[in-house]
């Protein structure tokens, strides 16, 4: 039984779209489903490895009806198979549960989108910034964050020449 | 003694000048090599371009030992603390060589992470343009400076104590102010 078939009959009632573009093969879940559906893929079908984990803000996006769309990358290593999996979780806090439990990956890969979307993962081990300073308090790359920043490059004390 | 019985080998300065002339032929730069200016830096310093002819090849990663800092690259918002603090840890006397266009303005990457210049918030002594320079440009930028300390040294470096206000432009220009301010009005039309 292919993976889109399991997955269809395991979880009949949560509608989950499946689609295809240029061999990838996709599915979006419900952001409810999420740990179940990801437990099997990866128990049951052998989705042993997550290779990528990320975002996308849809803010004034044509035709988007949810905020943010996380992005789950699968690699079944035994046959090659590749999976992307895509959940959509709405403002005020988008929460999702961590999948470190699933995939140790997941933990540099969950404080990224946590530090450019700010995008909370309850159960990680350790959420902290990874890319940005620790007092930054921004989101950078929401659509609502101006490319030029709110002054943050700016913020720094003037070393002058006397000062050695 | 008169100047008739001085021998052809012996001549007269003063010990600023002798101070200066010593210090610009040995500089000891310290390669803050953050991007694509510093492959061009390490081609200035290996055999082809050859930067040992100005006494300037010991390139030295212990700001301790240096007193030319290059800052080759882009910085990064995360960096310049770094940069500072490498600054700071260098002797006296020291100078510092902005080279390339980002660290000069910024260059092309004019987003929220990149300093738009390192000069608004180190001093800099000689800009380098180019993107990325050749090494030629570098070299003729060490020659400059290597001029620039033989004319303006002293042998305590006084002439450091009076630079008490930053020469670089202003981290805050009215521009940026305006759009900062832009921006949060459109965060709060927004939200």
């Amino acid at each position: 039984m292919s993976t889109e078939e399991v997955l269809k009959s395991k979880f009949p009632e949560d509608g989950l779209t499946f689609s295809e573009f240029r061999d990838n093969r996709r599915v979006v879940v419900p952001a409810a489903k999420l740990i179940p559906i990801l437990s099997l893929l990866k128990s049951d079908l052998g989705f042993d490895m997550l290779a990528e984990l990320t975002a996308v803000d849809y803010l004034e996006y044509e035709g988007a009806t949810d905020r943010f769309g996380v992005i789950y990358v699968l690699l079944n290593n035994q046959t090659g198979e590749r999976l992307v999996l895509k959940t959509f979780i709405n403002d005020p806090s988008p929460t999702l549960p961590s999948v470190y439990s699933l995939w140790k990956s997941a933990d540099w890969l969950e404080r990224e989108v946590f530090d450019m979307f700010g995008i909370t993962f309850t159960g990680h081990p350790d959420l902290r910034r990874i890319l940005t300073p620790d007092e930054f308090t921004a989101h950078p790359l929401r659509k609502d964050y101006p490319l030029k920043g709110r002054g943050e490059r700016h913020n720094f004390p003037i070393v002058v020449r006397s000062d050695g | 003694m008169a100047m008739k019985d001085v021998p052809d080998n012996i001549f007269m300065t003063t010990l600023d000048a002798a101070a200066s002339w010593a210090r610009s032929n040995s500089l000891w730069p310290m390669p803050f090599a953050t991007a694509c200016c510093g492959i061009e830096l390490m081609a200035t310093a290996s055999s082809r371009f050859d930067l040992a002819r100005f006494g300037a090849e010991v390139m030295r990663f212990s700001p301790r030992q240096c007193d030319l800092m290059i800052v080759a690259g882009r910085v990064a918002m995360k960096m310049l603390p770094v940069l500072q603090r490498i600054w700071q840890q260098m002797p006296e006397p020291k100078w510092c060589i902005s080279m390339g266009a980002c660290a000069c303005t910024g260059g092309v990457f004019d987003t929220y992470a990149v300093v738009q210049g390192v000069d608004r918030f180190i001093p800099v002594d000689l800009y380098v343009p180019g993107c990325p320079p050749r090494p030629e440009q570098l070299m003729a930028g060490i020659i400059a400076l290597q001029d620039k300390i033989k004319h303006g040294g002293t042998l305590n470096g006084t002439e450091f104590a009076r630079r008490d206000h930053s020469t670089g432009p202003v981290p805050f220009d009215k521009d940026e102010l305006i759009r900062i301010r832009e921006a949060n009005e459109q965060l709060v039309s927004l939200n």
